[in-house]
């Protein structure tokens, strides 16, 4: 079946800088995929040739096989940016209408500004909406033409608890209906319960691409944290699996998946340790432990 | 039946042009400066003179509401464009319209409807003015031919909008608007006839694009200083002129923002 979107070997140079430096991904339909990385790692900037608003330097995008900017191709796609703004002197629903006349067969009106939960402000100006409820209409606007894909960067930015919750529940629902759904976020926990796959990309390349729990168990599980007696340096952990260690302020923090083997070799060591906590890493963490460079 | 690829552009145009006219009408800043400033300005220019006649007969009420009708179209054009595009970028509405199936050219072309309806509007609005407040009187042909030929011939007026406000940003497009547009009405002879201004405004007049577009209202009147080729000549060739440094422009912004 023919994929949603294709990056082949794309790069793109900003100047002096290198934002992607060769990215080789496929997205297939229906899948849900969750783009993390830290800020300035290139997610913004693979959506971006995804779409068509950047060119690559080098390699090729293709949207549902076509290029990006054919019309064809756009009109399947619902986008939602981090960097655009619109009108605040049309309401709501006036902009949502404006935005289904760009598609084929789109959502009811209605509809579309109710998956996003702005039911209570539908006829409210957009110039008074609130950042949240401006990030809901974003998504309203992605999802109002019923495209077969959507693109979301960073879909729950500035969003209060209640409304990042239904806007996620949206989201599963729309996946649930088959949406192929692309997204970036930085609340990494959302990436672990809403994707399929996660892809992790790091100063411009793909640095991990499976799914959450493979990612999981690829990355230091857990999280240990405590207090030694007397002053470590990092020497005495030399040859045990650790990662992303930390001595500062009288305390040891570290990321293992053999969180047992080393507080053995600790304790062999000499080491005597106070305050000990083991604890699970969460997919910051392990996110973090894929970044980090040694 | 399999659904169509793409939505109907004459859909899209009309959605777009609604949806532009709504944002134009409920901004004040361009709505009342739009429709109400020509009416003002002929309030006071105008309409003191409004019965006087020249030696030839022309009505010189006549000839300034022709002079401000260019002058009302020309505003819309210039001040819509330039502030509307340049308050848009800063806003960075191209960024979501970019990644939308909305084609560019169909989102500028609902631009230039709503201009045209805008311009439309304050023709009649000030026309009427004139004929109810000044008691000035011209056939419906006259009137009519007025309307017509101003909007047709205010693609110069488009063209020089548009650079403005790919050119500048929002906060410099206001002001770049007003120094351009301003001072080349009035050297025009648009606010005061031509022949009670300075000798060196008269003699660099029939260099301006203001001057050549006036034309077309004023020879609609008898009062023409030039064959409407002539008008349609001058007009193009601005046109040509602003059109390349819109697109040029324009082209920055794509390499700047979207390359």
């Amino acid at each position: 079946m023919m994929p949603v979107v294709e990056l082949r070997g794309a790069r793109k140079r900003f100047g002096e800088v290198e934002a992607l430096k060769g990215v080789d991904l496929t997205i297939g339909p229906g899948e849900l995929v969750a783009l993390l990385g830290p800020n300035g790692a290139g997610k913004t900037t693979s959506i971006a040739l995804m779409l068509g608003l950047r060119r690559p330097t080098a390699g090729q995008a293709r949207l549902f096989g076509l290029d990006p900017n054919d019309r064809r191709a756009r009109s399947r796609c619902g986008v939602m940016l981090q960097e655009s703004g619109t009108t605040g002197v049309l309401t709501v629903s006036e902009i949502v209408d404006v935005f289904r006349a760009y598609y084929p067969s789109p959502l009811p009106t209605a509809r579309a500004i109710a998956l996003a939960g702005l039911d209570a402000k539908a006829d409210a100006r957009i110039g008074t909406l609130s950042g949240g409820e401006r990030q809901r209409l974003y998504f309203a606007l992605a999802v109002c033409g019923d495209p077969e894909a959507l693109f979301l960067d960073e879909p729950t930015v500035g969003m209060d608890v209640e409304t990042r919750r239904a806007v996620l529940e949206s989201i599963r629902s729309l996946s649930a209906a088959g949406k192929t759904i692309v997204l970036t976020t930085h609340y990494l926990e959302e990436a672990d319960r809403l994707a399929h796959r996660i892809v992790v990309i790091d100063r411009g390349v793909v640095i991990a691409d499976a799914t959450p729990r493979e990612i999981k168990s690829r990355i230091p599980s857990k999280r240990i944290n405590f207090r030694p007696e007397t002053a470590l340096g990092a020497s005495t952990f030399n040859g045990l699996p650790v990662q992303n260690l930390e001595i500062a302020d009288h305390r040891v923090h570290l990321l293992s998946n053999e969180p047992e083997a080393v507080l053995r070799a600790l304790f062999e060591r000499g080491v005597v340790v106070r305050d000990l906590e083991v604890t699970g890493a969460d997919l910051e963490e392990a996110f973090l432990g894929l970044t980090r460079r040694p | 039946m399999t659904t169509p690829a793409v939505a109907p552009v004459l859909n899209m145009l009309l959605a777009q042009t609604r949806s532009e006219l709504l944002m134009r009408w409920r901004v004040p800043a361009f709505s009342v400066t739009n429709l109400a400033l020509p009416i003002v300005f002929f309030t006071f220019f105008g309409l003191p003179v409004a019965h006087v006649r020249r030696a030839d007969g022309v009505s010189i009420g006549a000839y300034l509401l022709a002079s401000f009708g260019a002058y009302a179209v020309g505003n819309v054009m210039v001040y819509g464009f330039g502030i509307g595009v340049a308050n848009e970028r800063g806003m960075k509405i191209d960024r979501l319209m970019r990644a939308s199936p909305l084609p560019p050219l169909v989102f500028m072309l609902a631009k230039v409807l709503t201009a045209l309806l805008f311009s439309l509007v304050a023709l009649v609005l000030l026309i009427a003015f004139g004929i109810v407040a000044g008691g000035i009187h011209q056939t419906p042909a006259v009137w009519a031919t007025i309307i017509v030929r101003l909007l047709a011939g205010s693609l110069p007026f488009i063209a020089l909008g548009f650079a403005i406000g790919y050119w500048s940003g929002p906060n410099a497009a206001p002001a770049l608007a007003n120094l351009i547009y301003l001072p080349l009405s009035f050297a025009s002879g648009l606010f005061v006839p031509l022949n009670q201004l300075p000798a060196f405004i008269q003699t660099m007049a029939p260099y301006l694009p203001t001057y050549h577009y006036a034309q077309l209202a004023w020879s609609a009147l008898g009062a023409g200083r030039e064959s409407l080729g002539v008008s349609l000549l001058w007009l193009g060739g601005y046109t040509v002129v602003f059109l390349t440094l819109a697109v040029r422009s324009y082209r920055r912004e794509e390499r700047a923002k979207f390359g």
